[in-house]
């Protein structure tokens, strides 16, 4: 602050006593050449400066428009339970009529290609396998349909307009995780 | 030392033209004459240059020390472009929460840069991009062309033609106008919307959550009178339906409002 109050005293005081050497200063000065202040401006040079209309104008600004880049979504977006709960419910809700459209499919093409996907004989394979692997894969089985009918639940509440809060949606998406993992749990154990 | 001579008739003359020095504006900062040892934080910032479009955005590092930055993630983005880099581009107004420039995506929330606190954490870097999947025009600067002409198309102002009968203005009793509390707050900010992954992938036709917020301000307004109009250009696929609850935009607005309920009640509106 001081050293600064020091050089401007001293500049006016400079001022005052020789106004002409400010004056020379000024001119010299880089500001003072876009401001038009030195004397030896190349009126020439001014004359050929490039003016463009409104249209070119356009035209540039479209050409940076075409270049600008998108900027960074999904990858970067904090992951929360809201966004989260409501993709998975997306995935889950392809994967369970994903499921259904092609063991449906299966089962029609079955008699012609000689497959055995009736009940009778799934049952019969599941029953053939270890313990932990009848668990892990009815656990798998179960988890994307418990997920997906209780998180719809909570959609079709919202949809009535109730417990769109920010505090109601954080916890009702925990519950419906909970809930959805005990049940599948539950489910896989039966 | 003849020179000093004048010291004081100079300064008699010069006081009112020039301001002392003390009072020079500046950004907000912490007295730095404290003693203790610097915090020094990351922060990552999105970078892109139109000036050299063929180069990818980067994310360039800037360290500040936090005990002579002020509380907020604007004093930072301030005091890196006044000390650190002149270059870094960002919108700023009001520093107060209520023009809506400053809006940008910090560590990977929407909000505002004005109302966001610094983490004092100093281990973890912040990272501070643009708002998502919006045209960038420079750094943190995004395009909201298309977000201004979707505010401009629900027909923002309000419609009637029938004159009061005393002729003087459009009164409302105190039930109606408090339909508006939670609407009118909003400063289209453009936080919610381009937080909303349905607004990311259909912001040519999905109207998304600010616009939709401010379109039920005057689907509920007792004063308008095209409320059949406006119900009549929502009701399509598009322009509404494309949200699926997702309520990115009530987890993120930095105002406090809902426009998922917003949502949510102009669906009901639009069954009913």
């Amino acid at each position: 602050m001081f050293s600064q109050k020091l050089v401007q005293q001293s500049a006016r005081r400079l001022a005052v006593q020789q106004p002409l050497a400010i004056q020379s200063m000024v001119r010299a000065s880089p500001a003072a050449a876009t401001l038009g202040l030195q004397k030896s401006v190349d009126k020439k040079a001014l004359n050929r400066a490039v003016t463009s209309t409104a249209a070119e104008e356009n035209s540039i600004l479209a050409k940076q428009r075409m270049n600008r880049p998108v900027s960074p979504h999904l990858a970067i977006y904090r992951p929360q339970i809201g966004w989260v709960a409501s993709g998975l419910n997306r995935v889950t809700g392809v994967a369970l009529s994903g499921t259904l459209y092609l063991w449906a499919t299966a089962y029609l093409a079955s008699p012609a290609l000689g497959w055995h996907v009736e009940s009778a004989s799934m049952v019969a394979a599941m029953g053939a396998l270890p313990f932990a692997a009848k668990v892990l894969l009815k656990t798998i089985m179960a988890l994307p349909f418990t997920f997906h009918s209780f998180n719809g639940l909570r959609h079709l509440m919202w949809d009535m307009g109730r417990g769109l809060s920010n505090n109601v949606i954080i916890k009702s998406g925990w519950t419906v995780v909970g809930v959805s993992v005990a049940s599948a749990l539950a489910l896989a154990f039966v | 030392m003849a020179s000093l001579r004048t010291t004081s008739r100079l300064f008699a003359a010069s006081r009112p033209l020039f301001r002392p020095a003390s009072f020079a504006r500046t950004y907000a900062t912490v007295d730095s004459n404290v003693s203790e040892t610097p915090k020094m934080k990351t922060f990552k910032i999105y970078r892109w240059n139109p000036d050299t479009p063929t180069e990818k955005p980067t994310m360039q590092s800037y360290e500040l020390d936090l005990n002579k930055t002020g509380p907020m993630m604007l004093d930072a983005l301030i005091r890196i472009k006044n000390e650190l880099d002149p270059t870094l581009t960002f919108r700023r107004s009001c520093r107060e929460g209520i023009c809506g420039s400053c809006a940008m995506n910090i560590d990977g929330v929407n909000t505002l840069a004005c109302l966001c606190r610094i983490p004092t954490e100093t281990t973890k870097e912040s990272r501070i991009y643009p708002l998502p999947h919006t045209y960038v025009v420079k750094d943190l600067v995004p395009d909201l062309t298309l977000f201004y002409k979707q505010y401009k198309s629900i027909k923002p102002y309000l419609q009637r033609d029938t004159p009061t009968a005393d002729g003087l203005e459009n009164r409302q009793s105190p039930e109606d106008r408090r339909k508006l509390d939670g609407l009118y707050e909003c400063i289209l900010c453009a936080c919610c919307s381009t937080s909303c992954p349905s607004y990311w992938w259909n912001q040519e036709e999905y109207l998304g959550p600010a616009i939709l917020l401010q379109s039920y301000r005057w689907l509920v307004d007792s004063r308008d009178e095209k409320t059949a109009e406006r119900k009549a250009a929502l009701d399509n696929s598009m322009s509404v339906y494309r949200c699926h609850t997702i309520l990115n935009c009530t987890r993120t607005c930095p105002k406090g409002l809902n426009p998922g309920r917003a949502i949510a009640e102009t669906k009901k509106m639009l069954a009913a």
